[in-house]
Parts: C-alpha cells; sequence; structure tokens
C-alpha cells in the first residue's frame, strides 16, 4: 500500500519538489547518525584517544599523583629511564620472554595442529583438551603452577627426583626463574595458536594435497613443504605477530609469582610500568615507560595489520 | 589397502604424541583437583602421589569459602562482566549501525578512528584513565571497574563488518514500514546480529573474567573484587600454608567459564578466537 | 601409453555401495569418456584409478601389472582436477616444474637454501627448463610463465593444469570434469582443443563429464555409468543410435529423446498410442515403452497427430513441442528447415519411420526387433 503511495507521489511530484524534500530527509537521517555514533564518540575520546594523548603528554612531565603541581620537564623521563639499569633489564627480559614464548608456542600450535588433523578419531575432544589452558584463568592457573614449581612438595621436582634428575627452586632461582614464566606463557598460549592453524588447514583445499600426491610428493614430508607450509604462511606470519604482542604485555605472572624478583630476574616492562605507577605513584616516569613499550607493540600490530590484508589469493 | 599395517602405525603414533602432549597440558588441573582434595598432611608430603589417601576436597573448599568470600567474589565477576558487555554492546551497536548503513559528514575519519582504537593495548591507556578516575573521584568502585570498558573499538569494528552484510533492502523496508534509525538498530540489526553479538560477547566476558591488572590498579577494598584479584589476594595470605584451600579456591574461580566452555566448545573457540583479529 | 584394466572393482563409503563391480578395459591410446549423473561413481572410478582412493575389493591393472598399494605417484599417471588444483604460491613455470623435480632431483636437492648449491642440480634445472619451454609452446602458455594462478583466467588455468600432467609424460592421462568451471563458449572451445592434444600426443585419456555434449564430440568410446555401474560402453555413435538400456537413451542426446507409451502383442507386434508399428519383436507380451529422436520425427504426415505447444526457433534448426490430446503426453521434433515453422497451436500431423524406433521393455532393457513382413493385418504406421 505505502509502496503504491510512494511511486504515486513520485510521478505527481514535480522535480522541483523532490530536490526540496530530498535533502530534508537526507538530513533527518543524518541527525540520527550523528546522534547514533555520538555516545561512542564520546567515550572513544574520553577514554581511548584522550589517555593514549594523556600518556604520551605525561611522560613529559615530572607529576606524581597527589602532588599539587608538575612541571614540564621535556625528555628528562627518557634521560632517567635509559639511564636506569632496571629498565634494560626488564627490557631484555620482556625480549627474552618474547624470544622464547613465540616460537616455543607456534611451533608447539603447529605441531598439535598437524597431529589433530593427520587423522579422523578423537579430533575433537584433543582440540578441547589443549585449548583448556587458554579459557581458564589464568591467575588460577599461575597460582596452581607455583604449587607444581614447588621446590619440594612440587609435582615438577617430584618427577624429576623420580627419574633420578636434580631438582630445581624453579621461581626463587635467578637462573631459571624467568624459563619458568615461559613455560607456564607457552602452555597458555599454545591452545589458542593451535586452533587458529587449525582453521587455517581446514581451508587448504583438499584436491591440491591430491595434485601433490600425483606429482610425485610421496612422502608426507614432501607434501608439507610443497603443500601445507606455503598454503599456511599467512596463518603463520598472523600467529607469531599476535604472540608476539600478547607476549609483550606478560604481566599476570609475574606480579603474582615473582614480582620480577628474585633479583630483578623476572622484571619485565609492564611490571615496571606498574611499580613505577601504581606502586610508586611516578606517574611520569611510568608514562616513559609506557610509550617505550608502546612503540615495540604498535610496532608489531602495524605488521600484523599489514599482512592481514594479505592472503592467499587462490579461486 | 595394503598399507592398511602402516597407517594403523601411523594411528598409533598419532595418539601416542597427542596423549603425550595432553598429559602437560593437563597437568595442572589434575595437580589441582588432587591437591584440592588432599588434606593437610598428604599435600607436604614429598611422596608423589595423585589419589589421596583421604578425600578432603569437602574441607578444603568449606575452608577456602570460610577463609574468604568466594560467593561475593563470584558474583562480583558476574556484575562486572556483564555489566561490561551490556554497555559494550548498548554503545557499540548503534554506532556499528551507522558506519555501515548511513551516510554523514566525519564517517571515514570515525572509522579510522575506531580502526587505530583496536590497535591500543590496554596498559597503554591505564595511566591516565586512572588519573582520570581518580580526579571525578570514582576508584574502587564497580564503576571504576567498568567504565574504561564500556567503549570496546573491535566490538564497533566487529558489528560495523557484520552489518555491511546485512542488505540493505532489509533496512529499507524497516523505513518503509515507519521504523526510525533508533529503532532499525534494536529491532531489526541486533536480532540479525545475534551470532555476532554471541561471539563477541563470549570474547568480551571471558576478557574480563580473567582480566587481572586493571582491577589490581583501581580496587582497595575487599568487597568488590573480582576473582582473578580474589585468588591472587588468597595465594599472598595462604601460601606456604595452605595449599589445599588455596587449589580449591582456583577450582571454584575457573569453574564458571571452564564449564561453560565445555559446554559451548564451538562457540566458545569462536569467540576467542576473536582476540586473534584484534 | 596404456592399457587400463578395472576387474569387479567395489567400492563403498560407510556402508553405501558407490561402485558396485566395474568391469572394464580401457584400451592403450584410446580417448574414453565416462559419463553418468550427478553421484554416481565416476568421479571416485577415477581416484581409484589415480591410487587416491583404495577400492574395497576388485583388482586395477596398467599394462597388466597390479597397481593396487602403489602410491598414486608412482602408477605415473596425470590427472587434471575440476579445480585446477594449481599451487596458488608458485608461478605458473614452478607448477608445471613441480613434477619434474620431485622426480628427477632427490631430496637432498629439493632443499630450499642447500639444494641449489649441489653440483648436479644445475644440470638437471637446465633439463627442466628445456621441458617446460617446449610445453609452454605447445599450449601457448609462454607468456604466462611468469605469473601465478590467482592472475590467470579460467582457461589459462586449465591449460597450465593440463601442461602440468602433461610435463612428465605420464601414460595416461586423467580428467575429472575439466571444462566444468568454464563458460559455455570457452568450453566449446577447449573441447576442440583437448581432443586436438589427445590426436597429438596419441596417450590414453580417461575423461570424466557428466555433460554428454563432451562426451559425444570428443571421445572415441563412452562408457556410461549410473547408480554405480557401468551401463554401456561404445563408440559415441552406437552410445546414441543403439541404447542399450533406456536410461542409455533418455540421458544421451538433446534434446532428450522422446518416449512413448506402446504395448507388445503376443504374436510379437508392437503398438505406440494405440497405432500398429510394422515392426515384431521375440518379447513376452506386456507393456513397452517406445523411443524416437527428435530428428527421426516427420512431421507433416502419419497415423500421429498433436498440436503445436511451443516453438523453439535457434537458427539453423527449430524444436517443435507438440501436446498429444488424449494421451496427455508431450514430444519434441526437430525441423531442419526453420523457413517453414508450423503456427502455435495448429495441428500437425507427424509418424516417424520403423528403423527410427527404439523398443525398451517394462523395466527400461532394449527389446532387440525384426523389420515386418507385408502381410501383415494390421494397419501399418507409416508409409
Ligand atoms: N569421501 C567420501 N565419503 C563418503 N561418500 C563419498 C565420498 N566420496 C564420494 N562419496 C559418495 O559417493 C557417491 C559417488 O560420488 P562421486 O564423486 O564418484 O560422484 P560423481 O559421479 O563424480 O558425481 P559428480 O558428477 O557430481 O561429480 C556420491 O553419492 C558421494 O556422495
Ligand atoms: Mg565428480
Amino acid at each position: 500500500m505505502s509502496d503504491g503511495a510512494m511511486t504515486i507521489d513520485a510521478a505527481a511530484v514535480p522535480a522541483r519538489a523532490a530536490r526540496r524534500t530530498l535533502p530534508a530527509h537526507g538530513s533527518r537521517r543524518t541527525y540520527s547518525a550523528y546522534a547514533l555514533v555520538a555516545p561512542a564518540a564520546a567515550l572513544m575520546l574520553v577514554m581511548l584517544l584522550g589517555p593514549l594523548a594523556g600518556v604520551i603528554a605525561l611522560s613529559f612531565t615530572d607529576y606524581q599523583l597527589g602532588a599539587p603541581h608538575f612541571s614540564w620537564i621535556g625528555l628528562a623521563n627518557y634521560q632517567d629511564l635509559f639511564a636506569d639499569k632496571v629498565f634494560w633489564i626488564a627490557l631484555r627480559n620482556t625480549l627474552t620472554y618474547v624470544v622464547v614464548v613465540v616460537p616455543g608456542a607456534v611451533i608447539a600450535g603447529l605441531a598439535i595442529a598437524l597431529l589433530i588433523q593427520s587423522g579422523t578419531s578423537l579430533r575433537s575432544l584433543y582440540r578441547t583438551i589443549y585449548f583448556l589452558p587458554v579459557m581458564a584463568t589464568l591467575i588460577a592457573m599461575a597460582v596452581v603452577w607455583e604449587f607444581m614449581l614447588h621446590p619440594q612438595f612440587g609435582l615438577v621436582n617430584g618427577l624429576l627426583r623420580g627419574a633420578g634428575l636434580p631438582a630445581f627452586a624453579w621461581l626463587q632461582d635467578r637462573s631459571t626463574a624467568l624459563y619458568a614464566l615461559c613455560a607456564i606463557g607457552i602452555w597458555q598460549a599454545v591452545g589458542f595458536n593451535m586452533v587458529l592453524f587449525l582453521a587455517g588447514l581446514v581451508s587448504i583445499p583438499k584436491q591440491l594435497y591430491e595434485a601433490a600426491e600425483i606429482d610425485g610428493a610421496s612422502s608426507g614430508w614432501a607434501r608439507f613443504r610443497l603443500v601445507t607450509w606455503p598454503m599456511l604462511g599467512p596463518v603463520t606470519t598472523f600467529v607469531v605477530v599476535v604472540s608476539g604482542i600478547r607476549s609483550f604485555q606478560v604481566f599476570d605472572t609475574v606480579h603474582v609469582l615473582t614480582k620480577g624478583g628474585p633479583s630483578k630476574s623476572t622484571e619485565v616492562l609492564i611490571h615496571t610500568m606498574y611499580t613505577e605507577g601504581f606502586e610508586f605513584f611516578r606517574s611520569g616516569y611510568a608514562a616513559a615507560i609506557t610509550v617505550v613499550f608502546l612503540v615495540f607493540v604498535l610496532a608489531l600490530t602495524l605488521i600484523k595489520s599489514r599482512l592481514a590484508d594479505r592472503g592467499v589469493h587462490y579461486t | 589397502m595394503s598399507n592398511t599395517h602402516s597407517v594403523s602405525l601411523q594411528a598409533v603414533l598419532r595418539h601416542l604424541l597427542l596423549i603425550a602432549g595432553a598429559a602437560i597440558m593437563l597437568a595442572p588441573f589434575i595437580w589441582m583437583i588432587s591437591t584440592a582434595s588432599k588434606p593437610q598432611t598428604e599435600v607436604f608430603s614429598s611422596e608423589l602421589h595423585l589419589i589421596p589417601y583421604r578425600f578432603a576436597l569437602w574441607d578444603n573448599l568449606r575452608e577456602a569459602f570460610a577463609k574468604a568470600n568466594l560467593l561475593r567474589f563470584l558474583l562480583n565477576g558476574v556484575i562486572v562482566t556483564i555489566s561490561i558487555f551490556v554497555l559494550q554492546v548498548m554503545v557499540a551497536l548503534p554506532a556499528a549501525y551507522a558506519l555501515a548503513k548511513l551516510r554523514f559528514r566525519g564517517r571515514d575519519t570515525l572509522f579510522a578512528l575506531v580502526l587505530f582504537g583496536i590497535l591500543i593495548p590496554p596498559q597503554a591507556t591505564a595511566i591516565p584513565v586512572f588519573l582520570l578516575l581518580h580526579k571525578v573521584g570514582l576508584l574502587d568502585s564497580y564503576a571504576a571497574l567498568v567504565l574504561p570498558f564500556t567503549i570496546s573499538a573491535f566490538g564497533i569494528f566487529l558489528m560495523r563488518q557484520f552489518f555491511k552484510t546485512v542488505p540493505d533492502d532489509l533496512v529499507d523496508a524497516a523505513r518503509m514500514d515507519g521504523i526510525s534509525e533508533f529503532g532499525i538498530v534494536w529491532r531489526v540489526m541486533l536480532p540479525a546480529a545475534i551470532p555476532a553479538v554471541t561471539a563477541f560477547g563470549i570474547f568480551s566476558v571471558v576478557a574480563h573474567w580473567n582480566d587481572y591488572f586493571w582491577p589490581l590498579i583501581v580496587l582497595n577494598s575487599e568487597q568488590l573484587r573480582t576473582p582473578p584479584l580474589a585468588v591472587a589476594h588468597f595465594r599472598n595470605n595462604e601460601a606456604g600454608t595452605s595449599y589445599g584451600p588455596l587449589m580449591a579456591a582456583a577450582m571454584v574461580i575457573i569453574a564458571p567459564l571452564v564449564i561453560a566452555f565445555l559446554f559451548a566448545q564451538r562457540r566458545f573457540i569462536e569467540g576467542i578466537t576473536l582476540t586473534g583479529i584484534k | 601409453m596404456a592399457q587400463i584394466e578395472l576387474s569387479t572393482i567395489r567400492k563403498s563409503f560407510d556402508g553405501t555401495d558407490v561402485l558396485k563391480g566395474i568391469d572394464f578395459r580401457i584400451e592403450d591410446g584410446e580417448f574414453i569418456s565416462l559419463v553418468g549423473p550427478s553421484g554416481c561413481g565416476k568421479s571416485t572410478l577415477l581416484r581409484i584409478i589415480a591410487g587416491l582412493e583404495p577400492q574395497n575389493s576388485g583388482q586395477v591393472r596398467i599394462d597388466g601389472r597390479p597397481v593396487d598399494g602403489i602410491r598414486p605417484s608412482a602408477r605415473n599417471l596425470a590427472m587434471v582436477f575440476q579445480s585446477y588444483a594449481l599451487y596458488p604460491h608458485l608461478s605458473t613455470f614452478d607448477n608445471i616444474a613441480v613434477p619434474l623435480r620431485m622426480r628427477r632431483l632427490s631430496a637432498i636437492e629439493r632443499l630450499p637454501l642447500l639444494g641449489p648449491l649441489l653440483p648436479g642440480r644445475r644440470a638437471k634445472e637446465h633439463g627442466i627448463r628445456a621441458d617446460i619451454a617446449a610445453i609452454a609452446e605447445q599450449l601457448d602458455i609462454a607468456p604466462l610463465l611468469r605469473r601465478k594462478p590467482g592472475q590467470l583466467s579460467g582457461g589459462q588455468r586449465q591449460r597450465v593444469a593440463v601442461g602440468r600432467a602433461m610435463v612428465r609424460e605420464p601414460l595416461a592421462f586423467l580428467f575429472d570434469e575439466p571444462l566444468s568451471n568454464l563458460d559455455a563458449k570457452l568450453r566449446v572451445h577447449m573441447r576442440a582443443e583437448l581432443a586436438e592434444l589427445h590426436r597429438r600426443l596419441k596417450t590414453t585419456f580417461v575423461y570424466v563429464t557428466h555433460d554428454q555434449a563432451e562426451a559425444m564430440t570428443m571421445s572415441s568410446r563412452i562408457a556410461v555409468m549410473m547408480g554405480g555401474e557401468l551401463i554401456q560402453v561404445g563408440t559415441p555413435a552406437e552410445i546414441y543410435n543403439d541404447p542399450g538400456d533406456i536410461r542409455v537413451a533418455e540421458f544421451i542426446g538433446s534434446p532428450k529423446i522422446n518416449i512413448l507409451p506402446g504395448r507388445v502383442w503376443k504374436d510379437g507386434g508392437i503398438d505406440v498410442l494405440g497405432s500398429a508399428l510394422r515392426l515384431a519383436c521375440g518379447a513376452t507380451a506386456g507393456e513397452c515403452r517406445v523411443g524416437v529422436r527428435p530428428e527421426r520425427i516427420d512431421l507433416g504426415a502419419g497415423p500421429f497427430s498433436g498440436n503445436v505447444v511451443h516453438l523453439e526457433n535457434l537458427g539453423a534448426e527449430a524444436f517443435v513441442h507438440l501436446a498429444i490430446e488424449g494421451a496427455g503426453l508431450r514430444l519434441i521434433a526437430r525441423l531442419a528447415d526453420v523457413r517453414h515453422l508450423p503456427a502455435m497451436g495448429s495441428h500437425l500431423a507427424f509418424g516417424f519411420a520403423s528403423d527410427a524406433v527404439q523398443v525398451f521393455d517394462s523395466i527400461g532393457k532394449r527389446i532387440p526387433l525384426k523389420v515386418e513382413q507385408a502381410e501383415r493385418v494390421r494397419e501399418p504406421a507409416h508409409v
């Protein structure tokens, strides 16, 4: 009915009138558009973009929470930072953590995905088991890990002793603490990477494997080299970068289990930032650390979004 | 046919490797349940055994609930995560609709800002947001836990991409029926977007249920603690003495999500992998 | 060049029989098409020949040698897939090079960084390059060698896939609906190219399609499959003119063959639409079905008549759709001369020569006929 009315209107109303009504229509819709985006835009300004600008600005001040005044001190925070041994230790530890966790979690994730996909039985059971650590609250599981790694009553040392191997005080020893945290990090990230790889594997056309088989790639390794690995290329770079970003943000396990110790051997960037900003309330200095962290993470993120646009083009 | 032999060998090897890996993945869970079921004396014995001689799970759970107000903390978790999710949807959906289906000046700029917003890690804005909450006197409240997350650039992006795939004809038909733009968002687009909203909901709830960094920063009062914060405090007070109750508390904290996951695995995996896109 | 023999091949997926005992011999150098409706098991049979799928029982022999349990790569057959299955990350050149590299280079020589440094590698690469150049020349894809599959058109991809199959000179080519992803015009063109390629290579081609026109135009023999069984094998002319089964008659030919209800009398005489044919057979009395190809129907004269309900004028020929009163039946007749089209709705008489008729019994088997002598009492169907 309204349809009919529309067409009659359109036919009867001369062009001039139509021109008059259209913008009115359009502008009403424009108003509602602004009304619809207003809350999001305002919140984004207050909670994301403003604070982002704020943290950069703050890094050039000597602001301390609760202090009545602050002044602009230029690059002084950065100079302090780069002169501070703890910062360099934190940066080195963070990079070590990233360099250990990323390959570990990516390779293990890929291997598990390949193993699961290489057969048909119990696929979803295995997927569930390996994904479980991703779901479990990391803080709770960190506490469990702490007891697993307990020097005297822990499962790990118990097994080592059972096998006649030497035991360690994993989290209390400065030579092992960071690697123990890395192990927890890998344990937690593997399932996530596995799921991404599984999705990638499923999307490889089956006929490519058959073509490879007919072309003479008779061993599993030859087919992996010819088909699987290149076809997974985009997924792999993606997983590497995502794991990198997440590892850079490591904080929970450090804060609960080691507080950066023993003797700073597990101090990482975000933990330093937390201590400076929220325990000593040196906001300006902590902001400078945040900016350094941000540079690393944004660099990785930019690589990722570059790569995300590029996939395998095939039809 | 003739290689059934090698096929079955391969299958056996596959299961062996996967079971070995699964044992490592499950070890902490098993250890947690095992320890939570042991009485104090068995926990502090150097001899390894998984199955307790005396089953003490109920005692440990009772002690955990007595030492910490776990129910209250779980309730806090529910309140906070649900509030965050509901507000996120209320803010993101209209914006996503406008970005996907309406034309207005500044749309492209806004969308570019949304894309940029996705890139900002939450740790980066922590200090200024903390100072802001301090200024307006909202620290140490539910508001402090919820407000900063009401805006999800990623949520806007996700919904916008989804709305792009909804045919324009559907929107025009709704307009012909006299539904306002605002009405279209809730009465036409939301029902169409239920799968995407569900996935985003799982993503959001899991992320904030497990979040430790932000509650740690803004909370002081014990009665506002979220589950992760509660475990951490429990551990700081009790570690070294009562591992049984501590493990029981950890079990209680991870239980809601793990159980939900076991019931709706596909949806959860779908939702969580969104983090990868983020 | 190879002869491929299949003996009682059976295959079932999850308890359903997909192939129910296929016995079949593909001669050396012939172009054989496997045709049949969707889901009848053509691809499965081809994949069993290729070794991609194990059969449940039966044997495949290539040049007399059983190949069961031999890997696909070792059977020396080439396959062209419906989706072409080109490696998307490799250039056209590298795609075609894959089978050669897999065969001629050792596993160590194929290693990514180390391989190219090994002594013999250069000479082998040289040979590979020469072979690919020759193939590219033949298939007219030399300008495309640097491109990736994503940058090729459907027809070009098709040719690259054929090139990858050709390059190692296989014993036989297996094609699984290679043209079904192309548009109609290109399909006709590639049809000619493939037939031409077969004439040049003189290698065995096994060609799966569900398009009967492809099978009719390209192959030296056609094997018709239905429901997991081979129901007839023969030259295109045999299959068309002498189908052994009503399903074959209906599947081959476009437009479809006309099927009319008929009856076999005790004395062997045959009626169709109530008129007797000047034919007889030895079959037992009962219902039968009579098939007549559209081009064998003579319009204008004859014992039958119908109303023109639809006309399809294709320019070179026309198809007249007739509704036969009383019988609730429609049939299609081909008209070679489009200048004299009947009017829509007009009433037309028609008939057909007795040798135009194919008679099938009630279960669809062909009934052999003998042309009747003149002393038949009953009225003849047509002059
Ligand atoms: N891997 C498989 N698992 C289970 N059933 C299968 C499998 N492959 C094929 N089938 C079944 O076997 C039957 C024959 O399949 P096939 O692919 O051989 O048909 P086709 O004749 O090639 O059909 P089309 O013309 O559609 O390609 C089909 O019913 C199909 O569903
Ligand atoms: Mg097929």
